[in-house]
């Protein structure tokens, strides 16, 4: 698959790794070059440093032939937006949003996004890991 | 009228300041403090610390019984999730959003966000109304239903002057509404109605024929 990653984080970066040794087609953009040094070492993608709430940075990273999009930022607002305009300008099949705040994550999935909110998933492994077997 | 206006700078704060004079009841969600503090001190206690696109604030501040939200901030991505969270949840009749990035436009109207203000825009708009050598001018963007009103200047040396409305190949879906002669009569055009160089014809359109009509109508001239 062609799959375009918008922030290069820790998780951005981490995902784009697994991702590309799997096989897939990784273009992944930050709006800070300083940012790739995260990847892993020999990454075979593509990086793009540019906005990617911005169409034309998305069209440079070949959004138009991905086939997957996932808005990894540390803006919740960003990551939907991108999303959104992967999905309804570019018809991306797959527009994954990270967004950390529950309420939003549920009116982002009510729209159509596929969501991951850290928040839940993270307090439900602290829960576990709290009180659970 | 009770509006809710996100975002309290510059913009924002003005937009709160004449709804409050023209007698509606306002609130703002503003997260920056300083701003907070400057517009209660001025106008009431009217202003709360908060993040605009969190669905709790937006409850606290009663979204629910809004008649219009205006999102102001500086940032496209939080206008357009403060009016999304204001659709979505609680059901506000009307949005307005500051589009800061005017290639984002199609996409909040694609999204829903229909009512978009682009000072980007507006001034563009000014500046080309001031040229009058531009062929094609934007008046008015028809809202929903995707066609603008713009207005197409017949310069003196266009191959089409002389020329009868209804042998000009108009491209799909365009209506010429009025030509206003150079000597400023207006009139509705008909198909015998002839160009006349220097007139100037309003006419309504899509956006992508836009090139295509000032073709037609100037012989791209």
């Amino acid at each position: 698959m062609k799959i375009v990653i918008m922030g290069c984080g820790r998780v951005g970066a981490m995902l784009a790794g697994r991702l590309s040794d799997a096989g897939h087609d990784i273009t992944i953009i930050d709006l800070n070059a300083s940012a790739f040094r995260r990847l892993p070492e020999g990454f075979a993608g593509t990086q793009i440093v540019g906005n990617g709430v911005d169409q034309e940075t998305l069209r440079g990273a070949g959004i138009e032939q991905a086939d997957a999009f996932v808005a990894v930022t540390q803006g919740d607002n960003r990551n939907v937006m991108a999303a959104q305009v992967a999905m309804h300008l570019f018809g991306v099949e797959r527009a994954v949003a990270r967004i950390y705040d529950p309420e939003r994550q549920k009116i982002y999935t009510e729209l159509g996004l596929r969501t991951v909110s850290p928040t839940v998933i993270l307090s439900d492994r602290l829960f576990d890991a709290v009180v659970g077997p | 009228m009770y509006v809710i206006v996100v975002g309290a700078g510059k913009v924002g704060a003005q937009v709160v300041r004449e709804l409050v004079t023209a007698g509606h009841e306002v609130l703002a969600i503003e997260r920056d403090p300083v701003k907070v503090a400057a517009i209660n001190e001025e106008l009431g206690e009217i202003a709360i610390l908060g993040d605009g696109p969190e669905a709790r604030v937006q409850d606290e501040v009663g979204m629910a019984r809004a008649d219009l939200c205006v999102a102001t901030t500086g940032r496209d991505e939080t206008n357009l999730a403060v009016c999304q969270v204001a659709q979505v949840r609680f059901r506000v009749p009307r949005v307005i959003a500051r589009i800061n990035n005017p290639k984002n436009e199609a996409i909040f109207r694609a999204l829903g966000v229909e009512l978009t203000v682009s000072a980007t825009q507006a001034i563009l708009a000014h500046i080309e109304q001031e040229l009058p050598s531009h062929p094609l001018i934007h008046l008015l963007q028809l809202r929903g239903s995707g066609f603008e009103l713009v207005e197409v200047l017949v310069p003196e040396s266009a191959p089409t002057v002389g020329r009868r409305v209804d042998s000009i190949d108009l491209p799909p879906g365009v209506l010429l509404s009025l030509v206003v002669r150079p000597d400023g009569t207006p009139e509705v055009p008909t198909g015998g109605t002839t160009l006349e160089g220097g007139s100037e014809i309003l006419a309504v359109t899509q956006p992508e024929h836009e090139t295509e009509l000032r073709r037609a109508l100037t012989g791209g001239a």
